[in-house]
């Protein structure tokens, strides 16, 4: 297996190679730099690289103004600011004037670990996808988060994408297609399916091995683009196995498994499990610690699993 | 070219009145709206439109065109009113304000208004996208200026300072800002609700170039205009003294025509009033 890497260091180094393809595009940071990775962007292209200090509305009002001159304008901070401080620059600077700034929110979740609840986004997924015209991206490796940065820069309008801090493991190799909005079935499966994003994909599909050891058959799906949700394969996965584990690391409310409960209730009725975290803010500990402490390891997710199956059976 | 530029004080004093009978008829049609902003704003927002900005209302896209913010987004009347002089669209448009099929929504909207450059109406938030701008033609090597227009209430917002950091820190020179400072805001005087002080020296401590002019003074206006132009490396702020109401004498200094519409016998009154200096404007 390849070696683990940071979505944050795949999104630094895409950016930068994007950056020599189109002289349109353009980064900001808010003091962050070194570790959202857009540093690699600043030492590439100095001249377009804006250092807005720690002022995040003002970076997205600013994002917004370039955007509207014809800039492809990246924005970077931790994900709890991007969202939450400077959630009415994004609403409506960004989003109602739909204009192309490209949110790359890094430290995302739990897993910024130590930090503890000021630094923890469990609601950013929630409050992105709420706004019009917003597209939100989850990438669940390094691979699909070069995809993803190319995408967001093709696409016409606003995009929230949420990168982690901590390395994860690969899940694709180079030369498949990207889609935004687009879900990939990353093991096919019978019983029960589970739909995850970013840094629960992989422990989805580790999940799944272990229920196969039980006899349940689960098929895995990884939903890159929480808005447009793929409601085709999730309505799809809902007919066919019968039952869903949602798997993020975020809130149970707003996010992937909040989504997918949309998309079922209304269309597919099915049973529905979540597995995120549960209405609370997080605490400081080692990103695994505070994984295990709030029920997001592949052990949750092999019992939601469980669950699922026999609500389907009951 | 679609709009005339207008040259003397004269035309343009008889163009700022035009443009605020049609702030009076286009709130009063729309029983909603905000007057008393608008009103005070309208000198200069007229001297931009028709004296002092480089734009082709016929292309609104124009890639080379001067840019204009309006911060204070509720003082979209001011704005609709100046875009339609200037040819972005008809003027009978003015009337539609507000209702549920009009391109003119109650703030300003870029999506919806040709020559709105930016969708405002959060205050707070337009002199960063203006600093964006403004960025983004130094980027271009391009001589295109940004204007914004700022009211003094919205000064309290914290964002605002933070671009006023921005503009000086990036050298901004090819930024105006205007302060319609008005002195009220909807709970009372700004010296009551959140007293600013000295405007123009807060913004001088934050290194930007200040000019204080009567903002009803279209010579003044005009010549603040060319000093902006004529200042290297910062951005400069334009602290206008205004009068909210400006023009309709119930309305003038009185907060409670910051947002309340004008009823049909107070739209006459108040067109009467602009009408009596000298004849003419549009029907």
């Amino acid at each position: 297996m390849a070696k683990m890497i940071a979505t944050r260091e795949a999104y630094g180094r895409a950016l930068a190679s994007l950056g020599d393809a189109n002289p349109n595009v353009v980064a900001l940071d808010a003091d962050l730099s070194a570790s959202t990775k857009t540093v690699e962007f600043a030492k590439r292209h100095p001249e377009r690289f804006i250092q807005m200090g720690i002022a995040e509305q003002d970076m997205i009002g600013t994002a917004a103004g370039l955007a509207a001159s014809g800039k492809i304008a990246f924005a970077s901070t931790f994900a709890v600011f991007a969202s939450g401080r400077a959630f009415d620059q994004v609403r409506n600077a960004v989003c109602y004037s739909r204009l192309n700034v490209k949110i790359c929110a890094t430290h995302a979740g739990l897993t910024v670990g130590e930090d503890g609840a000021s630094h923890q986004s469990v609601e950013d997924m929630a409050l992105m996808r709420a706004i019009p015209n917003m597209t939100v991206i989850v990438p669940s490796d390094a691979v699909q988060t070069a995809w993803a940065v190319n995408a967001a820069a093709a696409l016409d309008g606003p995009v929230y994408m949420r990168l982690g801090r901590a390395p994860v493991p690969a899940i694709y190799e180079e030369g498949r297609k990207f889609a935004i909005g687009k879900a990939e079935t990353l093991r096919a499966g019978e019983d029960v399916a589970i739909v995850a994003c970013g840094i629960m994909v992989s422990r989805a599909m580790a999940a799944a091995e272990a229920l196969a050891e039980e006899g349940v058959s689960a098929r895995v799906l990884d939903m890159p683009t929480i808005k447009p949700l793929d409601r085709d394969a999730v309505l799809c996965a809902a007919a066919e196995t019968g039952a869903i584990v949602t798997a993020e690391e975020h809130s149970i409310i707003g996010g992937l498994g909040g989504a997918v409960c949309e998309a079922v209730c209304e269309s597919c009725p099915a049973p529905v499990v979540r597995v995120g975290v549960r209405d609370q803010f997080g605490k400081s500990g080692k990103p695994d610690e505070v994984l295990a402490a709030y029920g997001l390891t592949v052990a949750d997710i092999v019992s939601a699993g469980r669950r699922a199956v026999s609500m389907k059976n009951a | 070219m679609g709009r005339a530029v207008l040259k003397t004080p004269e035309e343009l004093a008889a163009r700022a009145r035009d443009i605020r009978k049609h702030v009076i008829k286009m709130v009063g049609a729309a029983s909603s709206g905000h007057p008393g902003g608008s009103l005070s704003a309208a000198d200069i927002v007229t001297v931009l439109y028709f004296n002092e900005m480089n734009i082709r209302p016929e292309d609104p896209g124009w890639p080379r065109r001067d840019r204009f913010v309006l911060s204070k987004g509720h003082a979209a009347p001011v704005l609709y009113a100046a875009l339609a002089e200037a040819g972005y669209f008809p003027v009978d448009d003015l009337l539609t304000l507000r209702r549920i099929d009009s391109h003119l929504q109650g703030h300003p909207s870029m999506r919806s208004t040709p020559g709105v450059e930016m969708s405002t109406g959060s205050l707070g938030q337009g002199l960063s996208a203006a600093c964006g701008m403004a960025i983004a033609a130094k980027l271009d090597g391009a001589s295109r200026r940004v204007y914004v227009m700022l009211g003094d209430g919205e000064l309290e917002e914290g964002q605002i300072w933070e671009a006023v950091m921005t503009a000086a820190h990036r050298k901004l020179d090819n930024l105006t800002a205007f302060v319609d400072s008005n002195r009220l805001q909807i709970d009372g005087t700004v010296a009551e609700v959140k007293s600013m002080g000295r405007i123009g020296e807060k913004f001088a401590a934050f290194g930007w170039h200040v000019i204080e002019i009567d903002g009803h003074d279209i010579p003044a206006i005009m010549a603040a205009l060319a000093e902006a132009r004529r200042t290297q490396g910062q951005p400069t702020v334009v602290v206008a003294h205004t009068v909210k109401g400006k023009g309709v004498s119930f309305m003038e200094n009185r907060v409670e025509w910051h947002g309340t519409a004008p009823k049909p016998d107070q739209v006459q009154a108040a067109l009467a009033e602009l009408d009596a200096p000298l004849k003419g404007g549009d029907a």
